[in-house]
């Protein structure tokens, strides 16, 4: 229930902040579009905790800002490589452990992975990413582990004790 | 003040124009496909939101910027999705990457 109801409000946001014209009957539509989308999802059973991450709500934008971060430097690093002369590349490719408990975790993970520049997600197979890296010392920042860790962190359910699992 | 935003404005267009011309720039001169990727991924990350914040500072607080967060949460979602079903298409098709270390 509280997932639908996340739906609805998630969905009726997005309308608002979209249409931007507030006349009575395009706000009918609106709702009437919203509703119905739900009505429909529902009945598709796809409303789930999977779908409506309501979970992740609060631990998203602290992420969100370290993978920016992330982000900004690989970006960095990525472009020096293209722009200096020479070849500053050794392409690795590396098997990757996604210890995420549920399957959102791994795709987020796995996501995270391909939107630093300088390593992309070629697989995922049975909790396994296969990860192509621009340079064996991205290959080997990802097999430290850290981006995986946070992952696992912001999939942790509300209440739940940090728990550092020794990576195999 | 105005003048000051404009100015931080058009530093960030000109910023994402520039990574995004380097990005270009970088499938060229990479040598194989999975390399490539990862040239175009400078384009679409750096180049895309540098370019969306530069945008959102010309719209100030209104409408416009709210459509352009969600352009960018879309695109940052989307963009690494297409480029992993590349990837991966390209690795079952039996497109080998030229790999200096293989420790799969």
């Amino acid at each position: 229930m509280r997932y639908l109801l996340g739906l609805i409000i998630g969905a009726a946001t997005l309308w608002l902040l979209l249409s931007g014209v507030y006349k009575p009957i395009v706000l009918g539509l609106g709702g009437f579009s919203v509703l119905f989308c739900a009505y429909v999802c529902h009945r598709m059973g796809i409303v789930d905790r999977e779908s409506v991450p309501l979970h992740l709500l609060a631990r998203v934008p602290l992420y969100a800002l370290w993978l920016g971060g992330e982000i900004a430097k690989s970006n960095w690093d990525v472009a020096k490589r293209i722009v200096l002369p020479g070849r500053r590349i050794s392409p690795t490719i590396v098997r990757l452990r996604a210890h995420q408990s549920s399957e959102l975790g791994q795709a987020i993970f796995a996501n995270s992975i391909t939107l630093t520049p300088g390593t992309v997600t070629v697989a995922l197979r049975s909790g396994d990413a296969i990860v192509h890296a621009i340079t064996e010392d991205n290959a080997t920042d990802m097999e430290g582990g850290d981006m995986d860790q946070r992952v696992r962190r912001l999939e942790r359910p509300f209440g739940a004790p940090a728990r550092r699992e020794a990576s195999e | 003040m105005n003048a000051l935003i404009d100015t931080a404005s058009w530093i960030l267009l000109a910023g994402g124009a520039l990574f995004s011309v380097i990005g270009g720039i970088g499938m060229l001169r990479m040598p194989d496909f999975y390399t490539r990727m990862h040239a175009a991924s400078v384009t679409d990350t750096a180049g895309m939101i540098l370019m969306l914040a530069g945008l959102m500072l010309q719209a100030g607080l209104t409408l416009v910027t709210a459509k352009l967060v969600f352009v960018m949460l879309f695109l940052l979602i989307t963009s690494p999705t297409a480029t992993h079903a590349l990837a991966r298409a390209a690795l079952e098709d039996g497109i080998e990457p030229q790999v200096d270390h293989d420790k799969r």
